[in-house]
């Protein structure tokens, strides 16, 4: 394509990350190399459970047991054992890594539900919060006073009880999925940045309405937010008590957050997973590869179109019904421009089609914005205070985002296809070595000539 | 190779940027704290019908007000406690404040402040604290992460923080289920006492039913406006204190001409049309000076003359800065009293600018005041326990802590962590240059009101 | 998808005539659109004034519109001119490459602060009173123009143009962490002082009178325009005037316009892509910085932050237009400023308060914005272009 391309480069590290491969898949050495990292990282992680490290480390066991050629029971025992046991351990300790969990989780949905219209179906849209917003605000709503200034009179009714809080998960996947329809409705005929600027200002638009929105009728709390939003339903409250735990109030519904963050990005991939292969997804790739051609071999265009914008913004429905009740107060600025970009940015890190991709992309990322940078930025503090010459003027904490700018520049100049391309986008730009190539692997080469093909 | 070489040609840039920029850091404020206040200042003599104000120490004008009028006497350092000795462990101070993005001007002022009062109350008091800033980026959910972090780590007994309502609320739900004591420098939203109070919430600021009562009450039976123009800017506080104006100006028979908000920070040329065509008597601006003052000088430019009154996001020499010759006039409502006035006050402002070599921010004031309570809590509760305090010790010690003469007067709490009788200053700006700020300004009014606005 | 896309093959000479014709219609097209939005706009707040003081039974509202009507014009005009210089830039880097340079606000706030620490630095040696107000400007302006130019110059050197061939999303996130390390980075530099950084006083606030509206109670409204407004809508048909000159009469000018069109094509024929490449960037940047310098002094306040709003409102500007169009985007820019002028104006008067104009100004820009899309999928001047498959 370009005639401008250096040759690609030969992967000698090909041949040897080949081998090693070789030598890991034979017989049961990889069974008992991954058993052993997650017990190390996990015994670890308990013995210093404020270690930002060890719980980095810890979180890396989850890509180990992703990428060992084992049999898929121990992946899930595995699984099980890292998310189901040693983290809600460590997290009663210490629950800033939980709420960290919890929060990626979070993301990880958006960002799944943001791959299905940007990586699926190659439709650019900045305003994404948008959907999450709508979730949030559904049910801090109706779970407060605020319906009541909606439904005058109906004291009877609102707030809702927590017992409401699953069918408004439900509820919030349904109205998301209804405005991506509407929103997608008049603007699919817009390509590439038009759609983009259409959507950023549908997104504009629904934050403007939750801040302005406090008058004439107060239904959204203008800028003061929402405060006080419903708890969902500890149903397993006499359960725990009946085990003999006497949990803190705070601490249980902590957990009982993260348990159901988790549950719910399972669904979500579960979910992303299928439609990824199924006629649907087929027919998105199509479309995202070559309209024109995709027309002519009979996909339904709109279709196809609409159902990935009211997919993608239904993850984004249930998980802001999510949020709100985790965070329990809710207000416009959480839902601007750059939650948006932050979220795309998880995508195209990631790798965009890419399931594991973006799940990674988009733990990174969270990681990097509530740990990481922080922590790093701390450290640099501390060194400081023990006279290290940092100028007085340079207050690291101040600068986490200058840092995480720089990470995004680095990050997309040395991986543009993202850190786990998918395997589609990956046969493209490595057409000779795809021949050869088995399992996801890393091929260390920079920039390729030949990426983006496509238009 | 070429790459490098643009980056240093960037660097290079940035150097002469930084070399431009430089070259005028003389800045006329690095005179503010250096006159020291007189009582023969021209303020004092100046100052209309406040007798009290002629003399400057705080006890003399917490005298005015009966409520604090017995712990007056006490001198500050008298009733300090004193853990020197006692084997404390690490004790950490949290401050979360945003420290990047387009709030860190304020941010960082608390920040700096919270340290100062960290650091000099702590050798009061005989105690080793260590300050952990945090940046809250402004954002609800990095504070809430924030919080968990700083729950999670049992060193931290006190939070010195923030600036955004909307992230103290967000961040409010974990400190109370880890009874940790926070003291908000900078929280007006009523929500925050009103559902957290003293449980861990309290706040040296005032109360956002407060501040416009106070406004009011000036605007309206001290200057008899008859008609208002209320603008605001989009904020948790900016548009929580417009709004109280607006239904104390419907109540008092005031017609409020127009009630707008805007999130511009620099063009302001929108939402002035329509103040021009109204021609109100005065304009209340609900927001901080560094959108007041743009506004202002845009206001004057275009020939609007309306009074301009505000709050005290007003209350920083910067507003003269941005504002130049227009900010002349402004009235302003402020806790803290004129620096100018106030030893105590005039030195924070002499520290702050020798250590963080910049102009004191609003709040700045307000996160010392916090910083040093948190403090003064941990001490108390340490003496008590005579040993390393727990959370919920810090929490009941906070519960009993006295009067305490910070940079912003005297702050006593009432049971719901909101500061009890508070005597408002209105003050008038007097001048466009920042570094007569604290001299030249007058205080024109006084006013005293309980906490719930009444 | 060119620069120019209306503009006609270029044959090899072309006559003096063709050249003075193609760098200065757009002038009138400009003129048309101010007008053209100034009597619509004028006509339905008049409309909408005369139904609803029937309907609201408040006939001194129709007095409130026509009070009103000149200043919105007078400011929409202005607001616009400002998008406008800032879309300049933007659609200049998207004709090319078509990509969406998010950290072009950013180049924008270097452009002002740039302008800011000159004069700041001039008033403390007591300069800034010595030179002619203009004089200053001038330079403050060619001065922000080589500081933003050779900065995004060697922006696109260190974060574009390894990925010159990925794909297309992704120097959109390469520039999203270049916009956060310059906002970072100035504000480093500009140290707490000089945070909110404040112009001082250039001696230039003359305003000259329009017209006199008269008030209904008695007492007139004067109209004015200032001549910090008059500079900037000056120096921005200027810079329309330069830049469509550029592209379309010189040498350099054709081969953006090649390598717009066809980058391997170009590059056989012998042009050094990314050479043209980086000198587009040194324009675009120039004409950010430019921008940059003339708002700041025009609105006086600025902080490092300040360039993501504008860049924003730029870019929906050049869309609006039509984007990669030049002309397109300084038509989209004046469009923009006019309907937010007019809602921010009359919103709250014809709502009788309860929705503030402000509140809903960028809500209803990009309402329009979405409708005039869907009539017009490319853009306001846009052509119907083919896609690029």
């Amino acid at each position: 394509m370009s005639s401008t391309g250096r040759t690609s480069p030969q992967e000698p590290d090909e041949s040897t990350s080949g081998r090693l491969e070789a030598l890991l898949g034979q017989g049961y050495t990889p069974y008992i190399i991954v058993t052993l990292y997650v017990l190390l990282t996990s015994l670890w992680l308990l013995a210093f459970p404020f270690s930002t490290i060890a719980f980095l480390v810890f979180l890396s066991s989850l890509m180990a047991i992703y990428y060992f050629p084992v049999s898929s029971w121990l992946k899930l025992v595995l699984g099980v054992i890292v998310l189901g046991v040693v983290m809600p351990i460590v997290g009663n300790q210490n629950q800033g890594f939980l709420d960290v969990v919890t929060q990626s989780a979070i993301f990880v949905a958006l960002a799944l539900g943001l791959n299905i219209v940007v990586g699926f179906a190659g439709l650019l849209d900045l305003g994404y919060v948008a959907f999450f917003a709508l979730g949030a605000y559904l049910w801090g709503i109706f779970s407060t006073g605020q319906a009541l200034n909606i439904f005058p009179g109906a004291e009877a009714t609102f707030p809702l009880g927590g017992g409401w809080f699953f069918v408004f998960l439900v509820l919030g996947v349904i109205v998301a999925a209804i405005a991506g329809v509407l929103l997608g409705l008049p603007v699919l005929r817009l390509r590439g940045d038009y759609l983009a600027i259409v959507t950023l200002g549908f997104g504009e638009v629904i934050r403007l309405l939750a801040n302005n929105l406090d008058k004439p009728v107060n239904i959204t709390g203008g800028a003061q937010g929402i405060t006080s939003i419903g708890q969902a339903p500890m149903f397993f409250q006499p359960v725990v008590a009946a085990a003999g735990f006497q949990p803190s109030q705070g601490a249980e519904y902590r957990m009982y957050m993260y348990v159901l963050a988790i549950l719910i990005v399972l669904l979500t991939v579960m979910v992303a997973r299928r439609l990824n292969q199924s006629r649907i997804g087929r027919a998105w790739t199509a479309i995202r590869e070559d309209e024109t051609a995709a027309i002519a071999m009979g996909v339904p265009l709109v279709r196809m179109k609409l159902l990935a914008f009211a997919a993608g913004a239904s993850f984004a429905g249930a998980m802001g019904v999510l949020f709100a009740a985790k965070q329990l107060f809710i207000s416009p600025p959480t839902f601007d421009l750059v939650r948006s970009i932050s979220i795309l940015a998880m995508v195209i890190l990631g790798g965009m089609g890419s399931i594991p991709g973006v799940i990674l992309g988009a733990t990174v990322i969270t990681l990097l914005n509530l740990r990481i940078l922080p922590d790093f930025a701390a450290q640099l503090n501390d060194w400081r205070r023990a006279g290290l010459p940092i100028p007085a003027q340079f207050d690291p904490v101040s600068y986490q985002r200058l840092l995480f700018g720089l990470v995004l520049i680095l990050m997309t100049i040395f991986r543009p296809e993202g850190i786990l391309p998918e395997r589609r986008r990956r046969f493209e730009l490595h057409q000779e070595a795809a021949e050869g190539e088995q399992m996801a692997q890393d091929a260390k080469n920079l920039v390729h000539p030949d990426i983006g093909m496509k238009s | 190779m070429k790459r490098f070489a643009s980056a240093l040609m960037l660097l290079v840039l940035m150097a002469s940027l930084l070399a431009a920029c430089g070259q005028t850091t003389a800045s006329p404020s690095a005179t503010t704290g250096a006159a020291s206040p007189a009582p023969e200042s021209p303020m004092a003599s100046a100052s209309p019908a406040e007798s009290p104000m002629a003399s400057a120490s705080p006890a003399a004008s917490a005298a005015a007000s009966p409520s604090t009028s017995e712990t007056a006497t006490a001198g500050a350092a008298a009733e300090l406690p004193n853990v020197e000795g006692l084997d404390l462990g690490t004790i950490k101070i949290a401050s979360q404040t945003p420290l990047s993005g387009p709030q860190s001007a304020l941010g960082t002022g608390i920040r700096n402040g919270s340290e100062l009062g960290v650091e000099q109350m702590s050798k009061k008091v005989g105690m080793e604290v260590q300050f952990v800033p945090f940046d809250d980026q402004a954002t609800e959910d990095i504070g809430a992460s924030n919080a968990n972090q700083i729950a999670a780590d049992q060193d931290i007994l006190c939070v010195a923080g923030h600036l955004n309502s909307g992230v103290a609320l967000a961040a409010l739900p974990t400190y109370k289920n880890a009874s940790l004591l926070m003291i908000s420098p900078a929280n007006t939203n009523v929500r925050i006492t009103d559902d957290f109070g003293a449980n861990p919430a309290y706040r040296v600021v005032g109360r956002d039913d407060v501040q416009p009562a106070v406004a009011a009450k000036h605007a309206f039976e001290t200057l008899k406006v008859k008609n208002v123009y209320i603008l605001h800017d989009k904020t948790a506080y900016g548009q929580g204190v417009a709004d109280f104006f607006r239904q104390l100006a419907e109540k008092a028979g005031v017609q409020v001409l127009g009630f707008e908000g805007t999130d511009e920070k620099s063009v302001f040329d929108p939402v002035l049309n329509p103040i021009l065509a109204a021609q109100p008597e005065a304009v209340f601006w609900g927001g901080i000076y560094s959108e007041g003052g743009p506004l202002l000088k845009q206001m004057r430019e275009k020939g609007i003359e309306a009074r301009f009154l505000g709050t005290d996001g007003l209350d920083s020499s910067e507003l003269s800065r941005l504002a130049g010759e227009a900010a002349v006039g402004v009235n302003f409502i402020t806790i803290a009293g004129p620096v100018g006035q106030y030893p105590a006050a005039s030195q924070f402002a002499k520290d702050y600018e020798a250590k963080f070599s910049a102009a004191t921010p609003s709040f700045a004031a307000q996160g010392y005041d916090a910083a040093a309570l948190c403090v003064l809590a941990i001490a108390k509760a340490a003496e008590k326990a005579n040993a390393r305090p727990t959370r919920q010790q810090v929490l009941e010690a906070m519960k009993e802590i006295g009067p305490y003469d910070g940079v912003t007067g005297t702050v006593t709490f009432n049971e719901k962590g909101d500061r009890v009788p508070a005597t408002y200053f209105v003050i008038e700006v007097k001048t466009g240059d920042p570094a007569q700020w604290d001299q030249a300004n007058q205080i024109i009014n006084k006013i005293d009101i309980s906490p719930e606005g009444q | 998808m060119a620069v120019e896309a209306q503009s006609k093959p270029m044959i090899t000479r072309q006559s003096s005539w063709n050249t003075l014709r193609q760098v200065f219609a757009p002038i009138g097209q400009i003129l048309v659109f101010i007008v053209g939005s100034a009597v619509i706009l004028g006509l339905i707040v008049v409309l909408l004034g005369l139904v609803l003081s029937r309907v609201m039974e408040q006939p001194n509202m129709l007095n409130g519109v026509f009070l009103l009507l000149p200043i919105v014009i007078v400011d929409g005009l202005v607001l616009g001119f400002l998008y406008a210089t800032i879309a300049l830039g933007y659609t200049m880097v998207y004709g090319v490459l078509e990509f969406i340079n998010f950290a072009h606000g950013e180049i924008f706030m270097v452009g002002a602060f740039v302008a800011g620490g000159l004069a700041l630095f001039l008033a403390s040696n007591g300069l800034l009173a010595a030179i002619p107000p203009l004089l200053f400007v001038l330079i403050a302006v060619l001065l922000g123009m080589a500081v933003s130019g050779t900065l995004a110059m060697s922006i696109e050197r260190v974060a574009y143009r390894p990925l010159r061939n990925a794909p297309r999303l992704v120097p959109l996130i390469s520039a999203i962490g270049v916009s956060l390390v310059l906002q970072d980075l100035v504000r480093l530099i500009a140290g707490p002082r000089r945070f909110y950084l404040a112009f001082p006083d250039l001696g230039l606030n003359q305003r000259y009178q329009l017209f006199q509206v008269a008030r209904a109670g008695g007492g007139n409204l004067n109209v004015t325009i200032d001549s910090k407004s008059l500079i900037l809508i000056v120096t921005a048909l200027v810079m329309l005037i330069g830049l469509n000159y550029l592209v379309n009469a010189t040498k350099l000018g054709k081969a953006i316009r090649a390598v717009a069109q066809d980058r391997p094509t170009a590059s056989l024929m012998g042009i050094n892509v990314n050479l043209i490449i980086a000198l587009t960037f040194l324009i675009g940047g120039a004409l950010g910085g430019a921008a940059g310098v003339l708002f700041g002094i025009r609105y006086s306040t600025i902080n490092p932050y300040v360039g993501f709003l504008y860049g924003l409102k730029a870019f929906t500007a050049a869309v609006l237009g039509g984007i990669g169009n030049i002309t397109g985007a300084m038509v989209g820019g004046i469009v923009l400023g006019f309907l937010e002028a007019f809602v921010a104006g009359y919103l709250s008067l014809f709502t009788r308060g309860h929705f503030g104009g402000a509140d809903y100004a960028s809500m209803a820009a990009f309402l329009i914005l979405v409708g005039i899309l869907i009539f017009r999928p490319s853009g306001l001047l846009g052509e119907a272009v083919a896609q690029k498959v």
